[in-house]
């Protein structure tokens, strides 16, 4: 269902060889924050950007509404180059993109009603029609009763449905998510990743979601992007990028998200109590799940203990491995083991040398 | 003489300070707001970033406000001369009481919008807010607080400005304190005036306060 949503519709925002490169001033050396890159984001879906501090994933999300200015290359918005617009004419696209921040950065002197009123006084909207808009967006995030109230007195979780309403004020076809749940607890990020699907569900917003967790990618995006030192090194199906990354700072990601894979540590352990054949088999779409394993053990006449792993999701998909203790004539658990690798991947460990 | 006598003279006396601090709390806090806006403006990497302008406001700023006051009236003589027509009288005391309001209020108001957050302006630019709407609506209304503390700061050192208008015969309290009490040897003449200026500065700042809690109040 991501794919269907993704692949059909067209680019949305194109980053064409685009740079930033902040000038060295006095002893700083040059910083290559963007380094040419070349991505689409397709209209309608939810991408990821994902990379570690400093991998200049915030800076790229800035090129998108021209916060900054490319130093090389141009990214190309709704069919609109920025690179050749002065900064009068980018208002009415940056107007036309909404942003959320991870400080949310709300005016503290206005109320919540005023805040999301913002971009429509900025966009001309005359008072009546701003009441009814402020008014439908406030019920949308579930805001209605803080209406009169000041950011102060708001928490972190609803100061960032109010940072989104504010953001979807205009009807921006496009919302820009700069490390959004960043700064919110597990609970409230999760109010919040709802919020942003059912933004891109029900109102069909394309939303660039910027994180260095592994978690929202996992959760919410249908692509993603995988950034380092200013370049994008991997980029595709979130699903992809999950169950087969290509680089390192990939992998390291995966791992942060699903400690399904014995470390030799725990597999030591595993072998002290455990005498069987010890194998570890991924769960993934195509093995369905771990009925496919369980029957199969079952139609070689092999007993099968749990005795490690996990099972999550990756863009609604089931994604992880389980480590199983196989118990039977060994001739069997071969058998066993030949099978499962028809339609999905083991890692054989053997069994303890007794 | 006699206080049957000196009342007159000091009512006149008042009315020339309030002439004097009014004025310049209306044309040097305007000014100030406006350069200091301008200093926090064009510093590189914010709005309107300008290495060049910025050094050169922020060059005006750093030689006028340490010159003391008394010096200033001096040095800034010609300049009162062309633009008043005189460097002597109320007028022209006034007119260096601006110059130096301005230039003292300029960098108070940049310390006050320093301290916004820069994300807040981040989400307005964001917005499609062009450089004055985030003037208008958010440096000012978020620095309100301190900016109305600041401008009540002002009001005390303007009204300490005024006190040597006796030098340009410029008249107000201060030289009324001078020339009626100290000159006189009535010590009381003195301390009336000082009471009466320490009055003023405590109900000013009280209102300050005031007026700086409502506009915190969020």
């Amino acid at each position: 269902m991501p794919a269907a949503t993704g692949a059909a519709a067209g680019s949305i925002v194109r980053f064409e060889g685009a740079s930033k490169v902040f000038p060295g001033r006095g002893r700083r050396t040059e910083v290559r924050a963007v380094d040419e890159v070349t991505l689409d984001i397709r209209e309608g879906e939810i991408f990821g950007v994902i990379g570690q501090s400093g991998a200049g994933k915030s800076t790229l999300v800035r090129l998108i509404n021209a916060l900054e200015r490319t130093t090389g290359g141009d990214v190309v918005v709704d069919g609109v180059a920025l690179g050749a617009l002065n900064e009068a004419r980018l208002r009415p696209v940056r107007a036309g993109i909404g942003m959320v921040f991870q400080q949310f950065n709300l005016l503290a002197s206005r109320t919540v009603a005023g805040n999301v009123a913002y971009p429509l006084e900025v966009a001309g909207w005359s008072r009546s029609r701003r009441e009814a808009r402020v008014a439908e967006l406030l019920d949308f995030v579930g805001l209605a009763e803080k209406a009169g109230v000041h950011p102060a007195a708001l928490s972190g979780g609803q100061k960032q449905r109010v940072g989104i309403a504010r953001a979807l004020a205009t009807n921006p076809r496009i919302l820009l998510a700069d490390e959004a749940t960043s700064a919110l607890d597990p609970e409230t990020t999760r109010d919040v990743l709802n919020l942003l699907q059912r933004v891109n569900r029900e109102l069909g917003v394309t939303v660039v979601v910027i994180t260095h967790e592994m978690d929202v990618v996992r959760s919410i995006c249908h692509r993603v992007a995988v950034m380092d030192r200013g370049r994008v090194v991997e980029v595709g199906e979130a699903y992809q990028v999950f169950s087969a990354p290509t680089h390192d700072i990939t992998r390291r990601f995966v791992a942060t998200a699903l400690r399904d894979r014995p470390s030799p540590e725990v597999l030591e352990r595993l072998r002290a109590r455990h005498t069987g054949h010890i194998v570890t088999v991924g769960v993934d779409e195509v093995a369905g799940s771990s009925a496919v394993l369980t029957r199969t053990l079952r139609e070689h006449g092999v007993d099968g203990t749990v005795v490690f792993g996990g099972i999550t999701e990756v863009a609604e998909r089931p994604y992880g491995s389980l480590t199983v203790e196989l118990v039977g004539d060994p001739a069997a658990v071969e058998a066993a083991v030949v099978a499962l690798r028809a339609v999905t991947w083991v890692d054989d460990h053997g069994r303890a040398a007794s | 003489m006699s206080w049957d006598q000196l009342t007159p003279l000091l009512w006149q006396a008042a009315g020339e300070t309030a002439f004097m601090v009014l004025i310049t709390l209306l044309v040097g806090g305007f000014l100030g707001l406006a350069l200091g806006l301008g200093l926090y403006l064009t510093r590189p990497g914010n709005l309107l970033g300008n290495r060049f302008v910025f050094a050169v406001l922020n060059l005006a700023v750093n030689v006028v406000r340490p010159v003391p006051f008394i010096i200033f009236l001096v040095a800034l003589g010609p300049l009162t001369r062309a633009v008043i027509g005189s460097t002597i009288g109320i007028e022209a005391f006034t007119f260096a009481m601006c110059f130096m309001a301005t230039f003292v209020f300029a960098r108070l108001v940049e310390q006050n919008l320093v301290s916004i957050d820069p994300g807040v302006v981040e989400a307005a630019r964001a917005m499609g807010a062009s450089p004055f709407r985030i003037v208008r609506t958010v440096l000012v209304p978020e620095a309100l607080a301190p900016l109305i503390l600041g401008y009540t700061f002002l009001f005390v050192g303007v009204l300490d400005m005024s006190a040597i208008g006796g030098y340009l015969g410029a008249g107000g309290l201060g030289d009324f304190a001078i020339v009626q009490g100290y000159r006189q040897y009535d010590w009381v003449v003195t301390a009336v005036v000082v009471v009466i200026i320490v009055l003023i500065v405590q109900a000013v700042q009280w209102l300050g306060n005031i007026l700086a809690r409502r506009a915190l109040r969020r």
